[in-house]
């Protein structure tokens, strides 16, 4: 068996597991000052950071024969390919009538808008602003 | 690649032919890999069926970011982080027990495994309390959805999300806690040694996965607004 | 588990070994086994029953169109019949059909392994497989799904019938996808017998493992899209309904992420098994051995990138469109290495017209035109006017049916005597082969023509001026029945000979070749050691297999 996966002593753990709750502190900290479009990055580098030291550590990728790695790096290759695409698509698309919150945001120019700020508590409203594709 | 072969000499491996070992494979060491490669595998294809739902609350919040915010300020944020030291924790002990079966102590290795157990517990118990308090506030998914407290419609696919990925891990934590105790038992029966912990290892692998993706659930449903 | 070698008797144990794989033949130990031989044996069996199934939806939506209007039924049952139609053939016959029964029976020897990395999960993939099939049934028999085999929103979201039970058929069909793909990577990489480089597998495993990497990467998310489908339906959250401020196309996003990706989980395979038949039956070195490889993969790869062409007309951007379009014709590439390749090897070889070749060479043609037909509905201009027509019908049918299934009968015409000991009656073979070629081009080439005149597919009724076309497209799908009847009874009454078949009837050099046929219990009674090249018919045959014969 790969006994030197586990060769190094446990108390490497114990300092991940301390940098995990310190980490943990800050993105919490983090969440309470507004850094404006900055804070979903920040949040998720954090949360990176936090990822990547329990694969490397917990889940002994660091030991591990390469091929759990790649593994592991591929299925997270395809996942920003699977949010790439339509993100592209939804954000170059020409919508004939805008979604609803773009009206609730901008009331003068849409003709639909004085009717849903009118009633915010019936959810059902948006119904009126159906984008047509 | 191409000159490396994984199968060894195989008349090295009739020399020895412990009970763990399938017949189909040469050694405990080509068994172990193959596992731990099986079990990588299981773990990309939870990556993306998370990811499937990542992707969809991203794209949605690109669209409705007001709704996201006021759907946000409903969560705990306190509760979250108490969540997330759990399961790092839990994720701690777990390794711990790893390794302790990996080292043939027995006695670490069911304690760090009933620690996680524990925390996994508590987890789902703060989870309950949060829950409990969304449906008391109808704060549910869809036409469910009956907050009389107003905000942007979005919210009910806010909370769509925020059930479909909070229940979806939930579910994944009673599995892993099914998965401890079966351990346990087989831990009890002095199952594992320093020669064969494939289980623990395996279910710790799995573990150490529900923790990642609780790491990016966490920032992502309680904290960014 | 029973076959755990904990106390190896030196005598049992090489009796046990002796026995062929069919030789204990109780139900039993048929339901309850691990054998990769008996598991690739029964996902024969239950597929190729499930293709019947779909087959029989076939020809009565085919027999519905011979005549405008009303001809055997109304409206809302031909919805149903072609939804169940492509629902049946893609989820539960082609998907699984040649990786789960050719590849789980012939993977494994060909690598020089006693059974698949994972046996146990084996026979869980395969139950569960039945358990998809049996929810898939119940759906059908409980109102039917009116939706197509996409499910696309808004109109499964809103319409009655059993959708959410079919689509949860197809997610459990999914894990049980996700479970062969998972054994098959693990296999190919820790069990390959000493000597067997990368590049020493058969072109067979590349392919396979190339549809394993597929499988394993987008069934997931299969998975999760109709787990939000479901969600959609019970709760109404609003994701992919317009009304709610949702969007329907990010379904069509979600599904097709997967759903394109499996596109080349049913073409690969069968361009795997092209790969073998083409050497043995011209007994030549295959040429371009590692070019062939890489396209396999490239095409896993490349298919992640372009399922936006499936959504040219449905409201995606324009910009995604473009960069869409032009990622698809990547995709023929590797597509082309490889058919070149099969050609490039054919040429100046021992050509041999056994019904697999036959097989082989109608893939050729067939995959050439289907091929050919994609690159057209690739470019987004021309897309726009074919998209919803009968020109994709067609351009689909020739990919799925035309290339996948015609390869799956050529595998399974060359590897049956493997797999049962018998051989099947070569001139009934070669008929029949010929009648599915005759009814298939039939069926669907005048598909071609309606479609680029403008008839749109899926529709119930169409214009008299196509009544002509739609005919000979029905009395081809008879000719195709008939072959395909023709196909079930000698291959039926092969298996109530003797055993007869030779260890090689087609003097091919892959490992299977090399053992009996049938198999035994363990495939090998040594661990083969490989020095030779998989395809090197340039030289005298060296069998790496010791102590058979």
């Amino acid at each position: 068996m790969s006994e030197h996966a586990h060769s190094s002593s446990s108390s490497i753990y114990l300092i991940i597991l301390g940098a995990l709750l310190c980490l943990t502190a800050v993105t919490v900290g983090a969440a309470y000052v507004d850094f404006g479009p900055f804070n979903l990055i920040i949040a998720v580098l954090i949360a990176t950071v936090k990822a990547t030291l329990v694969a490397m550590f917990f889940m002994h990728l660091r030991h591990d024969p390469p091929i759990n790695a790649i593994i592991f790096v591929s299925s997270l290759i395809f996942l920003g390919i699977f949010l790439l695409f339509p993100l592209i698509d939804i954000q170059s698309r020409d919508r004939v009538v805008p979604y609803g919150l773009r009206i609730q945001a901008q009331p003068a120019a849409q003709k639909q808008a004085p009717a849903n700020g009118a009633a915010p508590a019936a959810p059902p409203a948006a119904a009126e602003h159906a984008p047509a594709h | 690649m191409s000159a490396e072969t994984p199968i060894a000499d195989h008349a090295a491996a009739h020399s020895a032919e412990p009970a763990f070992r399938q017949h189909h494979f040469v050694n405990a060491e080509q068994q172990f890999s193959t596992s731990k490669l099986g079990m990588w595998l299981l773990l990309a294809t939870e990556i993306l069926m998370f990811g499937g739902l990542f992707v969809g609350y991203g794209l949605m919040q690109s669209l409705y970011p007001e709704a996201w915010v006021a759907g946000h300020h409903h969560l705990d944020r306190i509760m979250g982080a108490v969540n997330t030291v759990f399961l790092l924790v839990s994720s701690y002990t777990m390794v711990m027990a790893v390794h302790s079966a990996s080292t043939n102590n027995k006695s670490k290795t069911l304690w760090n495994l009933f620690l996680t157990l524990g925390f996994a517990g508590g987890f789902l118990v703060v989870k309950y309390f949060e829950y409990a308090h969304k449906f008391h506030d109808g704060l549910l998914p869809g036409r469910l959805f009956s907050y009389q407290g107003g905000g942007p419609p979005q919210q009910a696919m806010f909370f769509g999300f925020y059930f479909a990925m909070t229940g979806l891990h939930g579910f994944h934590v009673l599995v892993g806690m099914g998965l401890i105790i079966w351990i346990m038992i087989r831990a009890k029966s002095g199952e594992f040694s320093s020669a064969y912990y494939t289980p623990v290892d395996l279910v710790g692998l799995y573990w150490h996965l529900v923790d990642l993706i609780w790491i990016y659930l966490f920032p992502l449903l309680y904290l960014v607004s | 588990m029973a076959d755990t070698l904990t106390t190896p008797k030196a005598q049992t144990h090489v009796e046990h070994h002796d026995v062929d794989y069919l030789h204990d033949g109780s139900l039993l130990s048929w339901l309850t086994t691990v054998d990769h031989k008996k598991l690739g044996v029964m996902y024969l069996w239950s597929i190729l029953f499930m293709f019947f199934l779909g087959g029989v939806f076939a020809l009565l939506v085919r027999l519905e169109l011979f005549a405008p209007g009303h001809t055997i039924m109304d409206a809302e049952q031909y919805n149903k019949a072609f939804t169940l139609h492509g629902a049946i053939m893609v989820f539960l016959f082609i998907i699984p059909s040649i990786p789960a029964a050719l590849g789980n029976f012939v993977l494994p020897i060909m690598l020089g392994a006693k059974d698949v990395a994972f046996p146990r999960l084996n026979l869980a993939s395969f139950w569960i497989y039945i358990t998809g099939a049996l929810i898939a049934v119940t759906a059908m028999v409980t109102g039917g799904v009116d939706t197509g085999w996409t499910f696309y929103t808004p109109y499964s979201t809103t319409t009655d019938g059993s959708v959410a039970l079919m689509t949860f058929a197809a997610f459990v069909l999914g894990f049980s996808s996700i479970l062969t793909g998972l054994n098959f990577i693990a296999t190919v990489h820790k069990l390959r017998a000493p000597g067997m480089g990368w590049f020493k597998m058969p072109l067979f495993i590349w392919g396979i493992y190339s549809t394993a990497i597929i499988q394993v990467l987008a069934t997931p998310v299969l998975a999760i899209t109709l787990l939000l489908l479901i969600m959609e339906r019970a709760f109404g959250v609003g994701v992919f309904d317009p009304k709610l401020g949702g969007d329907p196309v990010l379904f069509q996003h979600f599904f097709w992420f997967y759903s394109h990706p499996a596109v080349y989980i049913m073409i690969l395979p069968g361009m795997a098994i092209i790969s073998e038949i083409v050497p043995a039956m011209s007994q030549k070195t295959f040429f371009g051995y590692k070019a062939t490889a890489f396209s396999s993969v490239a095409i896993a790869i490349v298919s992640f990138v372009v399922w936006g062409h499936h959504m040219f007309t449905s409201g995606q951007s324009q910009l995604a469109g473009a960069i869409f379009s032009f990622l698809t014709f990547l995709v023929g590439i590797p597509s082309a290495i490889k058919v070149f390749n099969w050609i490039t090897t054919m040429y100046k070889g021992s050509i041999s017209l056994a019904a697999p070749m036959l097989y082989a060479l109608m893939f050729l043609i067939l995959f050439g035109i289907g091929g050919l037909t994609g690159i057209f509905l690739g470019a987004m201009s021309v897309d726009i006017h074919l998209h919803d027509t009968y020109f994709v019908v067609a351009h689909f049918h020739y990919v799925m049916m035309g290339s996948t299934v015609i390869a799956f009968l050529g595998g399974l015409h060359y590897w049956w005597p493997k797999m049962f000991g018998r051989m099947y009656n070569e001139s009934a073979a070669r008929v029949s082969a010929i009648l599915i070629f005759i009814g298939f081009n039939t069926t669907f080439l005048p598909q071609f023509l309606m479609g680029s005149r403008g008839m749109p597919r899926r529709y119930y009724n169409y214009l008299p001026e196509f009544t002509f076309l739609h005919q000979v497209s029905t009395v081809g799908s008879w000719i195709l029945g008939l072959g395909f009847l023709i196909m079930a009874g000698y291959l039926f009454a092969s298996l109530r000979k003797k055993m007869d078949a030779p260890a090689n009837p087609w003097h091919a050099r892959t490992l299977e070749w090399q053992i009996p046929s049938p198999p035994i219990t363990h495939n090998f009674h040594e661990v083969p050691v490989i020095t030779t090249e998989p395809y090197d018919y340039y030289r005298p045959f060296e069998p790496s297999v010791k102590g058979h014969h």
